[in-house]
């Protein structure tokens, strides 16, 4: 089983550098094949599906994770312009394929053109002194108007498998596409988990956190790459139209019932899983979409969440503290 | 010592009143200039904070009060002049530590929850970096909830706290922070009058601790209460002195109520 896997997919550089992750990707796979022979879940028979939940699993955490950084500083829309950036990058991909045969995988070009789309948004909002609706607009609509030309240029080829990053495909999700999104997730998650006081620092309070030394401007870029990453990570299964709201549903949810940040992470993170693993069931039974079914399934529990953060305030209103005093004399 | 300069000077002379002389001043302006378009905001700022003095900068809105705290804390760099921090030229000075800053509104997003002590915690990231807290910030911070009084709300959401509530824990973080200096802009707007009270009252033990305090205020009633030293400012710096003679003296209307004219003749 796992030769089948390796003949299969070492065929260039990249494959060979990604050889430990398919190897865990295998393993993977097995862990499920054994969940299926328990439960007997007729849906854990393919590959392909091990590949999505795996990769449905990711974005459950590096999404909410960035996305509750940027939710609290009202960059809500920025996954939304990178996404479409991200759709031109994947069209530079196709068409460099389609022109020059050069193999290479669209969702590097991807993660190349968000990036830089990425640090241009953030150098924008630097120059002009604020984030900047009007630049963040343009960003969106030059990412996606490059897309749809270069899709034109090249349309006998291309059109055809341009759906899958528009809305999303649980049965694309390649071992090879799976593979890089684990090496996005690891450098999110170990970027995030190193930098969590200063991230959370800015993001709370901007001037403070300049005043005690964080360079806020290195930040805010680290910020806007690790969302370029996410974008282009999640796109896979939730398509360029809707991978914004892995950003930000889960995380308005926890905000309304969650008493601490620390809290509000760990919720945003088991709300986007809930909605991630409900919508790939629902997705695959119902055979709708599942980038579409994630994020419906996901606003239900922001709603739910809305309902039980106002049940949450009535209760707790009668039980207010006593102020004391001041004692810095004593101190 | 007088810190005006030039057409100033000679009319404002007998208002100046130099505060005792620093060894090593924790702040120091020397005809500092800056302005965000060709126009200056602020010009010929020279002045000097010492260790321990509790100071006022007042000046009507518009007069360049938060340019000028941008510029002492190395938020902006002067056009002209320089500006010290604690010995070093304020924007390259890094350790921010020894600095503890409160904003008039200084929660970022009303909707983000975030508990007091996470907020508190957040005083000992300039000592921890990239780590994790040790149980002695712990520590640290459950003092410096202490000393506010607010331990009691240590596990609340900031968003559910009144606006003087929320100030002290801002507060507090700059004393999990041990700073030495602490830097409020305007931080009782929207304050109600009882918690202003115990807020200065707060701000006067921490000063007799030895913390030095910078005030920027529109509030000049609150200021004259308690600040030991004004400067009041409107573009430049009008008066410079005890509170006592910023009382007595005319600076208030010249700075204020009359500012027109008196720009008209410089």
């Amino acid at each position: 089983m796992h030769v089948e896997l390796f003949t299969l997919l070492q065929a260039g550089p990249l494959d060979t550098a990604l050889a430990p992750l398919y190897w865990f990707l295998s393993l993977w796979s097995d862990l499920l094949f054994f969940v299926e022979g328990v439960t007997g879940l007729e849906f854990l028979q393919y590959r392909f599906m091990h590949r999505a939940i795996l990769v449905g699993l990711c974005i459950g955490v590096m999404a909410p994770l960035i996305g509750t950084f940027l939710v609290h500083r009202q960059l809500a829309l920025i996954g939304d312009a990178l996404a479409h950036t991200a759709f031109a990058g994947v069209a530079v991909g196709l068409f460099l394929n389609g022109v020059f045969s050069l193999g290479v995988s669209p969702y590097l070009t991807a993660v190349i053109v968000a990036v830089i789309a990425a640090l241009l948004i953030e150098l924008i909002s630097e120059a002009t002194d604020a984030y900047n609706d009007v630049s963040m607009a343009i960003v969106l609509s030059t990412g996606f108007a490059l897309g749809t030309v270069l899709i034109s240029l090249n349309a006998g080829g291309l059109a055809v498998g341009i759906n899958q990053y528009l809305f999303g495909n649980l049965s694309t999700v390649s071992a090879e596409n799976a593979a890089i999104l684990l090496v996005l997730f690891g450098i999110i998650v170990a970027t995030v988990g190193l930098t969590r006081n200063q991230l959370l620092y800015v993001t709370f309070d901007e001037t403070a956190a300049a005043v005690s030394g964080i360079s806020v401007t290195w930040y805010n870029r680290v910020m806007v790459m690790l969302t370029a990453l996410v974008v282009v990570g999640a796109m896979q299964i939730m398509g360029v139209i809707l991978v914004a709201a892995m950003l930000v549903v889960p995380v308005a949810g926890a905000a309304q019932v969650s008493k601490s940040f620390t809290q509000s992470l760990l919720v945003s993170v088991v709300l986007a899983e809930l909605a991630v693993l409900l919508g790939i069931g629902v997705s695959y039974y119902g055979g709708a979409t599942a980038g579409g079914v994630i994020v419906l399934v996901a606003v239900a529990i922001y709603a739910v969440s809305v309902i039980v953060g106002k049940l949450q305030e009535r209760a707790s209103d009668d039980s207010v503290p006593e102020l004391g005093s001041i004692d810095s004399t004593e101190a | 010592m007088s810190i005006l300069n030039g057409e100033e000077q000679s009319e404002a002379e007998s208002t100046v009143e130099s505060p005792a002389e620093p060894a090593d001043p924790l702040i120091e302006l020397s005809d500092v200039e800056f302005g965000y378009t060709a126009a200056p905001v602020v010009e010929n700022i020279s002045l000097s904070i010492a260790q321990g003095e509790y100071v006022a900068i007042v000046g009507p809105n518009g007069s360049g009060k938060s340019t000028l705290m941008k510029l002492i804390l190395g938020l902006l760099r002067p056009d002209e002049g320089s500006a010290s921090l604690f010995g070093e030229p304020s924007h390259t000075f890094d350790d921010g530590a020894r600095i503890g800053y409160v904003a008039q509104h200084a929660s970022a997003s009303k909707e983000m929850p975030i508990t007091v002590r996470e907020v508190v915690k957040m005083g000992r990231f300039p000592h921890v970096g990239f780590g994790m807290l040790s149980a002695d910030d712990h520590e640290i911070v459950d003092e410096a909830l202490a000393t506010v009084g607010m331990s009691d709300f240590a596990n609340r959401r900031v968003t559910q706290l009144s606006g003087g509530q929320r100030q002290r824990a801002f507060i507090a973080r700059a004393l999990a922070g041990e700073a030495d200096l602490l830097v409020l802009d305007e931080p009782t707007v929207g304050v109600d009058a009882e918690s202003v009270d115990a807020f200065y009252d707060l701000l006067e033990s921490l000063n007799d601790e030895g913390i030095t305090i910078l005030l920027i205020e529109h509030d000049l009633g609150a200021v004259t209460d308690h600040a030991k030293r004004i400067i009041c400012l409107n573009r430049e710096v009008y008066f410079d002195g005890s509170t006592d003679d910023f009382v007595e003296s005319d600076a208030l209307a010249r700075a204020f109520g009359t500012a027109a004219t008196v720009m008209g003749e410089t």
